[in-house]
């Protein structure tokens, strides 16, 4: 099964080079091979998370061990990665038309399908080389995908920065891994998890730092998440939904990975270090994607975001599980297992949807939005329910996540010590203030850009998007509804996949009309009991407005102080929407504006008016700035150096060489 | 199994018919302090009855958003009402969400009222509808403070525990934090409800309302829906600050038929003192800046921080 999973991306990425010249057939052949792929990985990670591991041993006993290794963690990730891939596989098939006769299809679709064979190897590497090489396939397959439309200049430098933090990513965790390899003596993973037992407080902390900080670099940890910003807008829509959804939590499966497995979460404090990173990406995340008005960086920048409210999790339960509560570190587990989950499905849903608007107004920009619910109705229900998902309205897919998020930091109060009840506590109320500032975001996102009329002439054209891609949508806005209203089957899931880790099976209990409750405490929920509550409700007044409906309806203009307001110009724009959020952390954003005016002959009469306004990325301008200064300018004095000389080459080439020839002489380890 | 099912009924059947009261109480206090004579305290049910029979002007921009929006908020909201115990603990619905539900619950609310402010292409929906937002923005941290506050001292977020737990502490349940906590929670109402110095209920100038600018499109049915469960939230707002902090008096579900009743009676003159001290706020300040209320917030803020911070120090690490 697992070859079959290999074997059919590989069929999608060959056919789709072979029928290059074909764009119709060989989007169809590459993408629903993908489809295909990802059907038969739904089912194999489904049968080992309720199975047995599964292992295999490519290298036949050489020195370096070559393998397979898919445990239950490993199996949710390729479910996770294999959901979401079938449904944004269908949706391509639709979504690549728009590139037909302008661009080359094959390379889109080969590159696509080893993306995700990529990721899929990751999570089955069995070993640390192994694992690099396929980590590299993905990083360097992913940029090719970013830059796909590379005749933008932008696009261009989003790839640049992509690839260069990715690299910086990569070398923390060689880092991380040769430090385990110095105790292990060997490469594969499964001797880590005995190194991390027997390593030196010291290595071990370091261990931790350097993976925290290589992963983190491509989960989109603030403040090593400068390139997620660049990089998830400029790629393609679908595959924008694939990185954003997919490959981010690839790195947080590796830092599960790491942090649980290899060095057996044993110190409290770094439990309080990811939880509070995940905190500032959570809040700082969403602050920058309430002021963009590019939807998809504004899509960007909420995955940075959501990736915060996972990392809450996860630190919380590093806090239990250091702490000696298993049953509360495995409810934290879950949670943001949940909410890895449920952000993978709508957040695939917005950059599909965002694709849609894409490919029907050729705009990114909201300001140019507008009125599109009537244009596109169908797209616009699905995104609506993204948008809920993403909010965490009740009785969607991300209420359960983030309610299971606030109980997990609820439950800090277990604890013995101050400091992590009111860390937690913190957290919870940054928590509470980055869900209302997503609410604020994604209702700007909804109500400026498919409401009320359209403000630009792209979004007076625009059209419905095509089958595939509601197809597509339509599969995520259904699991964004089923996730939300049937927790009860998702959550033994979960706890099975938690305890894997965690070693606590029983966290939940589960009483009758669909309730899931918390051990400790009187805490429970049931969103099937409140969204049929809301269905009774909603039913009722609907009768007594709908009873005496009459037919001819009086429509009138919109009031605007007794002025006609029939035009899009008197609309409340995406920017002032967002105006009170920017005044009030104006010394985050640190807002410029500029502001110029050209009078014609009277100062009275202006000509022209031009209005200017921008925004600080803090991080990017006193973290990275400074560094890449120092780097360049250092760099340029190593010009010396470089004299343009033949000999001098060589003089170099012979001085390293009599170096090396004295290391090994005096014996290397001396 | 009937007997849940007729206390769902008849609690529904209460918050409808006490919440437009309780609107027109506020405003006979605020006319008493005004020096005016005021409208009588039953005009809001004589107002919704009246919208229920007038026609909705609809205006043409308007998508279908605009026609959900009350209706879903209206539902969010009654739904909320079944999750807070009004006069009798030990809800039968009350297993399906806490006090987190409940805020994400008026968060919908809030959502489809704040999407519908921007559906008419009107720049007073829009400026509406950022406002409530934001409003929310800086309510939510406190808000979620508070709860913490409050449900670590019980051990639960659950309501229909919290009222039980706290009226089972007797005079007791006013320590510190409680109190640290209900002064919280009393500015964040304050927010909640839409009053002075958040925002003005009673002001048409557009320029400075929050949730009036936000339904300026609403007329007639339409209008009606939205004002009630306007209404119904302030009520629930109030009963959550009522049986949250000072339960006493709440029946418990095996309860006979007399302490119900005294339950219910005790229940009233609760809320409308609270009413009344809403009344006193807003006729005793002026409406602030909308970047002021930062400020205000930040208050609440800390009073649940503190709370917190007592709660650890008065039962110990």
């Amino acid at each position: 099964m697992f070859f079959g999973i290999i074997a059919f991306y590989l069929i999608g990425a060959a056919s789709a080079v072979v029928l290059n010249k074909k764009d119709r057939l060989c989007s169809y052949s590459s993408f629903i091979s993908s489809a295909i792929a990802a059907l038969l990985g739904i089912i194999f990670s489904i049968s080992i998370i309720f199975g047995d591991t599964f292992s295999y041993d490519l290298s036949g006993g050489s020195y370096l061990k070559f393998g397979f290794f898919v445990d239950k963690l490993a199996a949710f990730f390729i479910l996770v990665i294999s959901i979401s891939v079938f449904a944004v596989s269908i949706y391509s098939t639709g979504y690549v038309r728009e590139y037909f006769g302008k661009k080359n299809i094959g390379y889109l679709g080969s590159l696509y399908n080893i993306f995700v064979l990529s990721m899929i190897l990751v999570a089955s590497a069995d070993n640390a080389v192994m694992f690099l090489i396929v980590w590299e396939l993905m990083s360097v397959v992913s940029y090719f995908l970013v830059v796909y439309e590379h005749e933008k200049p932008e696009t261009r430098k989003a790839g640049f920065i992509y690839i260069v933090m990715t690299h910086i990513g990569t070398g923390f965790i060689m880092l991380s891994f040769l430090l385990f390899v110095g105790t292990s003596a060997s490469y594969s993973f499964a001797t880590f998890a005995e190194a991390g037992k027997t390593m030196t407080p010291l290595l071990k902390d370091l261990a931790f730092i350097f993976a925290l900080i290589g992963f983190g670099t491509k989960a989109g940890i603030v403040p090593m998440h400068i390139w997620l910003p660049y990089a998830h807008p400029e790629a393609p829509s679908n595959v924008s939904a694939l990185m954003s959804g997919v490959m981010i939590k690839i790195a947080i499966f590796m830092l599960i990975r790491v942090f649980f497995d290899f060095l057996g979460a044993s110190q409290a404090w770094w439990g309080y270090l990811v939880l509070i990173l995940g905190t500032i990406s959570a809040i700082l995340g969403i602050l920058y994607a309430v002021v963009e008005s590019d939807i998809k960086r504004m899509l960007a920048f909420s995955s940075i975001e959501n990736i915060g409210i996972i990392l809450i999790g996860i630190g919380a339960s590093m806090i239990f599980f250091a702490s000696g509560k298993p049953v509360l570190a495995s409810i934290a587990a879950v949670a943001a297992l949940y909410h890895l989950l449920n952000h993978s499905i709508f957040k695939g849903l917005l950059f599909m949807g965002a694709g849609s608007i894409l490919y029907s107004t050729h705009t990114k920009n909201i300001e140019e939005l507008g009125g599109l619910i009537k244009k596109m109705p169908k797209s616009a229900i699905l995104i609506l329910i993204g948008v809920l998902s993403i909010c965490a309205l009740p009785p969607f897919s991300g209420f359960v996540s983030e309610w299971l998020t606030f109980q997990s930091l609820l439950l800090g109060f277990n604890l013995n010590e101050s400091f992590p009840r009111i860390i937690l506590s913190i957290s919870a109320a940054t928590l509470a203030l980055t869900g209302a500032l997503a609410a604020y975001c994604f209702l700007k996102f909804f109500g400026i850009g498919f409401l009320a009329l359209p403000r630009s002439k792209h979004a007076e054209h625009a059209k419905e998007a095509n089958t595939p891609m509601l197809i597509g949508m339509g599969i995520f806005a259904a699991l964004s509804i089923l996730l939300g209203i049937l927790p009860f089957y998702v959550l033994p899931v979960l706890e099975r996949i938690a305890a894997s880790f965690t070693g606590n099976l029983e966290s939940f209990t589960f009483g009758e009309f669909a309730t899931f409750s918390i051990p400790s405490g009187a805490i429970s929920s049931s969103t099937p009991v409140i969204l049929a509550l809301m269905i009774i409700f909603i039913f009722i007044p609907s009768i007594i407005l709908f009873l005496k409906y009459r037919k001819d309806q009086p429509v009138y203009e919109t009031w605007g102080c007794g002025q006609p307001v029939s035009t899009s110009r008197n609309e409340y724009t995406a920017t002032a929407f967002s105006k009170p959020v920017l005044m009030w952390f104006k010394n985050i954003y640190r807002p410029k504006r500029e502001i110029d005016i050209t009078y014609s002959t009277s100062p009275l009469l202006k000509e022209s008016f031009k209005f200017e306004s921008r925004i600080e990325q803090v991080i990017e301008q006193y973290l990275y700035e400074p560094v890449v200064g120092f780097v360049i300018s250092r760099s340029r004095k190593l010009l010396k150096i470089r004299t343009g000389s033949i000999q001098t080459y060589l003089g170099y080439i012979f001085g390293t060489l009599i170096i090396l020839f004295m290391y090994v002489i005096t014996g290397g380890s001396s | 199994m009937i007997s849940a099912l007729v206390s769902v009924i008849f609690q529904i059947i209460i918050i409808l018919a006490l919440s437009p009261l309780l609107s027109g109480i506020i405003k006979k206090t605020k006319a008493f302090f005004q020096i005016r004579k005021g409208p009588s305290i039953f005009q809001p049910y004589y107002d919704v009855a009246k919208l229920l029979r007038k026609d909705s002007v609809i205006s043409q921009n308007v998508s279908w958003i605009f026609h959900a929006a009350p209706i879903i908020s209206f539902a969010a909201v009654m739904t909320a009402g079944l999750l807070i115990p009004i006069f009798i603990t030990r809800l039968p619905l009350g297993f399906a969400g806490d006090l987190i539900a409940v805020v994400y619950l008026f968060a919908l609310a809030r959502f489809f009222t704040a999407l519908a402010s921007l559906d008419a292409g009107s720049s007073f929906g829009g400026m509406g509808g950022s406002r409530e937002m934001f409003v929310a923005a800086m309510v939510e941290p406190a808000l979620m403070l508070s709860i913490f506050a409050v449900a670590l001292n019980v051990g639960s977020t659950n309501l229909s525990y919290i009222s039980q737990t706290v009226s089972g502490l007797g005079i007791d349940a006013l320590s510190p934090y409680q109190i640290l906590a209900f002064v919280a929670l009393f500015i964040i109402a304050i927010a909640e409800t839409g009053r002075i110095p958040v925002d003005n209920p009673s002001t048409h100038l557009e320029l400075t309302m929050i949730h009036e600018a936000m339904i300026l499109e609403y007329s007639g049915k339409q209008l009606a829906i939205v004002e009630l469960g306007a209404m119904v939230k302030q009520l629930l707002v109030f009963s959550l600050l009522a049986n949250i902090f000072f339960p006493w008096g709440i029946a418990s579900r095996e309860a006979g038929i007399v302490t119900i009743v005294l339950a219910l009676v005790v229940y009233i003159i609760k809320i409308f003192m609270i009413g009344i001290a809403m009344a006193v706020v807003e006729t005793s300040t002026a409406k602030w800046r909308l970047f002021r209320l930062p400020d205000l917030l930040s208050i609440s803020l800390m009073f649940s921080f503190l709370a917190l911070v007592s709660f650890i120090i008065v039962k110990g690490g």
